[in-house]
């Protein structure tokens, strides 16, 4: 016994000998830190990685993290005077709510790299509804349709893949269910971690009413609704488990699906040949696509500001945004062509994502833009109603109401101007 | 008198039908304790088709090592696993050094305010983690200790305390106060009576609310997920990496979660069974 | 009981390092994390508690905390029970056996949620037996968010198989410590296997039992990775919400609220089990 506790206390002193009080880092390098919301999957972090030595020769320690504590630690060091990170990077939604208080004004690099040709709509969203930029473009993505040739060969008569309406959409769903004896193939990503939100956001509701917020609760709104309801009917009911669509598309548990061009990316590796990306569906109103934008920002009390300088400025270089579509699927945000030999899967979305683009009547959505920290209780409003009208089966007029009073109530603390696409009016509410 | 009584093979009988159900018995509970984690094991090891497969065969139709290798050959996974580790043995000296006597107290004295200070130990574990952790960084930036695995040590063991607390009281209490007070009159001094007397009775009840303690720190992901940055444990390093990665890293990451587990109390087990040498004759 | 006595022998001294410790650590933040449920940026409000209220999760959350509690924590006190007393029954290969049943111990919740995720997902382990066995066509959706009765036994089982060993463990430290002639004595006086069992090992048994009663209840509470990781959001629990309103709604005010619900629970349930169970302690 007493060997054992000596044995012990020995080993217990060794260890602490070796690691202390401070423990091992466990970041690879000893670089400035740059922490990230983006690549989090060990197979991600580690391509990206590799972009990053490629990118930039100095030592810079790439840490991910999760959005919420993203937040809570950028918040907390800023807070206490003791910023322990160099770089900050992350989509346009985890950005935002830091601007002003935590992060540092980036207009002087955004304006110095102008010639690199980013578009004119990513500078003033990085504005974030004041008159400085607070973050630098990194890499843009958008959500399409994907789709395996068995489920191709039940498109209704006459329907065309690229340029699907919403009820063409429904038909296809439903022939491809009757196909496969009754049980759905299309499969939609409402799991906790699934972007079914911007779906609803960006897709559905500007397809049918041409706006976000402002036309909520209108009777455009209500027949979305409607027509979700359908659609739901003809989806996978495990849908509400999945996060990220490329799994079920693989495993071929679904044949057609909406998703995030990177939680896409891996289903047509096995058979390209089988697999199409399309556009998303159109609606009375136009065709209805949401943008995401990733951003590279300073914050402040910055470890390191010139090598974070250093680092966004080599990002803004067209092979280093060729090598980062390459290694993890986010496309460029410069205009001009893609590279040539890029994988299959990302040949196709960039089809599919060009035409969403160029489509007639295409109509562009942002995330929610200027809520700060809100944006998630916004966010909220839309998940609730998918919650309580598609799953519940509540009566839609009178969800629409109550939540509508919700996101009322939120914007009128901000009392920030609308995005698109709704019309600039200076006060954003729900009609 | 009279002749014997005839031999009543009744109760033999009765020992061996309870000795085959308690047999029984035990083989259920381990299977259903093993079977997970053998599933778990046989899922990490499949290649991302075989996973893909519907049904799918018990032993995956392609073996790959892929995903787990690239799982533990990903950046700072060793590491992490060094500061899961040092956590965990800090935490467990450090509670168990501010916990024992608490316990002791508890169990051997009756005085006003016991309650009170059960109650206030238990309101610690009671308020989710999630919205202490905020403030708790804010002070370990404002002393300069933010992302060490001290700050970590010290976070767990605010949270490991009450079960040490409650344990070794519980432990206390089955130690016989008689054996303590005669070990005074054969004049040891108090303290010399509780490391002579006490400690070796309550040893396995140490050992089990140390088992107890170093799990929970091993586990615990959200509060060192939020006071560590470059100097993550094991869990804060791999949970967040695995909630949002394709499924054959999930499953391999749970494996590869569990397997730490499986040194652990292979490891532990010898020490186990000397612990509960009474039990495990 | 001298005047010295009193003094070197005061609980207080040896309850003070724990103390300071813990209102140090967790005191001051307690006290903030109280007050913003209460408070906005002009003073008292209860608007926050509105909003819980009104929040569709809400009721749903308290609902299957409350469901999960009720019924995991009497299934693993019975069961580990049972598995301490079996190791006194001493079986053959007790070594092995006892080291398998401690395993899920060193299993952290998100690592339980995803070995079962392995087996009940739609195309997981399960319902490749089912389809195999013939027995159904293509499986069953237990994750399905129309079955809430079929989601809440896939995490009652994922629970009691990660949380069990805990108890076990407190049981089995406090079944060794009971002297096997109690047991000798009662057989000897022929009580049967059931009297002794709660006439004898029971009673001694008590303090172990409360503390692993008020633990695993406490415990229970703070569940929320294995549901999420098996159901997502299809399952909500108390703490998950908590999670949910910090994190991604980045809403401190409510969540703290949340938070509260579960303290009050929790230091509820346990006062009322050290009302119930006194008895055994400071003989």
């Amino acid at each position: 016994m007493r060997s054992v506790s000596r044995r012990a206390v020995l080993a217990g002193a060794l260890g602490a000998f070796a690691g202390g009080c401070t423990g091992f880092a466990t970041t690879g390098t000893t670089g400035m830190v740059f922490l990230s919301t983006q690549f989090r999957p060990v197979a991600e972090a580690e391509r990206f990685r590799g972009v990053l030595a490629r990118t930039v020769p100095d030592q810079v320690s790439y840490v991910t993290v999760e959005e919420g504590p993203f937040a809570t630690q950028v918040r907390s060091q800023v807070d206490a005077g003791a910023t322990r990170v160099g770089l900050l990077g992350g989509v346009h939604g985890d950005l935002a709510p830091l601007a002003g208080g935590y992060l540092e004004d980036v207009t002087a690099v955004a304006d110095g790299l102008r010639d690199r040709g980013f578009s004119a709509e990513h500078l003033a969203l990085a504005k974030v509804g004041t008159d400085r930029a607070w973050y630098v473009p990194w890499a843009q993505a958008t959500f399409v349709l994907a789709a395996h040739a068995d489920a191709l060969q039940h498109l209704p008569p006459g329907a065309d893949v690229d340029a699907l309406s919403y009820d063409q959409f429904l038909d296809w769903a439903i022939a491809a269910r009757r196909a496969n004896g009754n049980r759905p193939v299309l499969g939609l990503p409402a799991g906790p971690k699934g972007l079914l939100h911007r779906f609803l956001q960006g897709y559905l509701l500007p397809s049918f009413t041409g706006g976000q917020i402002t036309a909520f609760r209108s009777p455009e709104a209500v027949r979305a609704w409607q027509y979700l309801r359908e659609l739901w009917a003809n989806c996978a009911p495990a849908s509400t488990t999945y996060d990220f669509m490329q799994e079920p598309l693989a495993a071929r548990e679904v044949s057609i699906a909406w998703d995030h061009v990177v939680r896409l990316a891996s289903a047509p590796e096995r058979d390209p040949a089988n697999w199409r990306m399309a556009p998303a569906p159109r609606g009375n109103a136009g065709l209805g696509y949401m943008a995401v934008v990733l951003g590279l920002a300073i914050p402040k009390g910055s470890t390191d500001p010139e090598l974070a300088k250093k680092v966004i400025g080599a990002f803004s270089r067209p092979q280093a945004q060729a090598d980062l579509l390459r290694a993890n699927g986010f496309f460029p945000v410069l205009s001009g062509d893609l590279p040539d030999g890029l994988p299959p899967a990302i040949t196709l979305q960039a089809a599919a994502v060009g035409r969403q683009r160029r489509a007639a009547g295409a109509i562009l959505s942002l995330p929610p833009v200027g809520l700060g920290s809100r944006e998630g209780e916004v966010t909220k409003a839309f998940k609730d109603s998918f919650r309580s009208i598609i799953l519940d089966g509540a009566d839609i007029q009178s969800t629409l109401d109550a939540q509508a009073k919700v996101l009322n109530g939120v914007l009128a603390d901000l009392r920030t101007p609308c995005w698109a696409p709704d019309p600039p009016s200076p006060v954003c509410e729900v009609a | 008198m009279s002749a014997l009584p005839p031999v009543d093979p009744r109760p033999l009988r009765r020992r061996r039908r309870r000795a085959a159900l308690a047999q029984t018995a035990c083989v259920l509970v381990t299977v259903f304790m093993a079977l997970p984690i053998v599933l778990v094991g046989l899922a990490a090891f499949s290649s991302p088709e075989a996973l893909d497969e519907f049904p799918k065969s018990l032993v995956p139709s392609h073996f790959s090592t892929a995903t787990l290798a690239a799982f533990f050959g990903g950046t700072g996974t060793i590491p992490a696993f060094g500061n899961s580790m040092l956590a965990g043995v800090y935490t467990v000296l450090a509670s168990l050094a501010l916990g024992g006597p608490a316990g002791y107290a508890l169990a051997r004295k009756a005085f006003r305010g016991r309650d009170a200070y059960q109650v206030f130990v238990l309101l610690v574990r009671a308020l989710p983690i999630v919205v202490l952790s905020v403030p708790l960084a804010t002070l370990f930036l404002r002393f300069g200790v933010y992302d060490t695995v001290f700050s970590v040590t010290l976070l767990h063991t605010a949270l490991a305390l009450p079960t040490t607390v409650l344990i070794t009281a519980s432990i206390f209490v089955s130690v016989p106060a008689d054996l303590e007070e005669a070990a005074k009159v054969f004049g040891c001094g108090r303290f010399e009576a509780v490391r002579r007397v006490v400690l070796p009775l309550a040893l396995p009840g140490l050992a089990a609310s140390s088992i107890f303690t170093f799990v929970l720190s091993w586990n615990e992901v959200l509060g060192a997920a939020v006071i560590t940055l470059g100097h993550r444990t094991l869990p804060a390093q791999v949970l967040a990496a695995l909630a949002e990665a394709p499924q054959s890293y999930r499953f391999a990451g749970g494996f590869a979660l569990v397997v730490p587990a499986l040194l652990f109390i292979l490891v532990m087990r010898r020490y186990l069974v000397n612990m509960w040498g009474t039990t495990l004759r | 009981m001298g005047a010295v006595r009193r003094f070197s022998g005061s609980p207080w001294l040896l309850l003070l390092p724990s103390i300071v410790l813990l209102v140090l650590l967790f005191g001051w933040p307690l006290a903030q994390g109280v007050l913003a449920a209460f408070r906005d940026g002009d003073g008292f409000t209860l608007a926050h508690w509105e909003r819980l209220f009104g929040d569709p999760y809400f009721l749903r959350a308290l609902r299957n905390t409350v469901l999960l509690i009720v019924i995991v924590v009497p299934v693993q006190l019975v069961l580990a029970t049972g598995m301490a007393l079996l190791t006194q029954a001493r079986p053959r290969f007790l070594r092995t056996h006892f080291a398998i049943w401690c395993v899920p111990l060193a299993v952290s919740e998100l690592a339980a949620g995803l070995v079962w995720l392995s087996i009940f997902t739609d195309r997981g382990y399960l319902n490749s037996l089912l389809v195999s066995l013939g027995l159904s066509e293509n499986g069953v959706s237990w994750l399905g968010y129309q079955n809430t009765a079929s989601m809440l036994f896939v995490v009652v089982v994922a629970e009691v198989w990660r949380a069990t060993s805990l108890v076990f463990v407190i049981l089995v430290a406090g079944v060794q410590v009971i002297p096997r002639d109690f047991d000798e004595a009662a057989q000897v006086f022929g009580a049967s296997a059931w009297q002794r069992l709660w006439q004898v090992t029971i009673p001694l048994l008590t303090p172990s039992l409360r503390v692993a009663l008020i633990l695993r209840t406490i415990l229970a509470l703070q569940a929320f990775a294995v549901a999420q990781a098996l159901t997502g959001r299809d399952f909500p629990l108390l703490v998950g919400e908590t999670y949910q309103w910090y994190v991604n709604l980045q809403n401190p005010a409510v969540a703290s609220a949340v938070a509260l619900v579960v303290l009050v629970l929790s230091l509820g349930s346990a006062a009322f089990y050290l009302r119930a169970m006194r008895g055994q302690e400071a003989r």
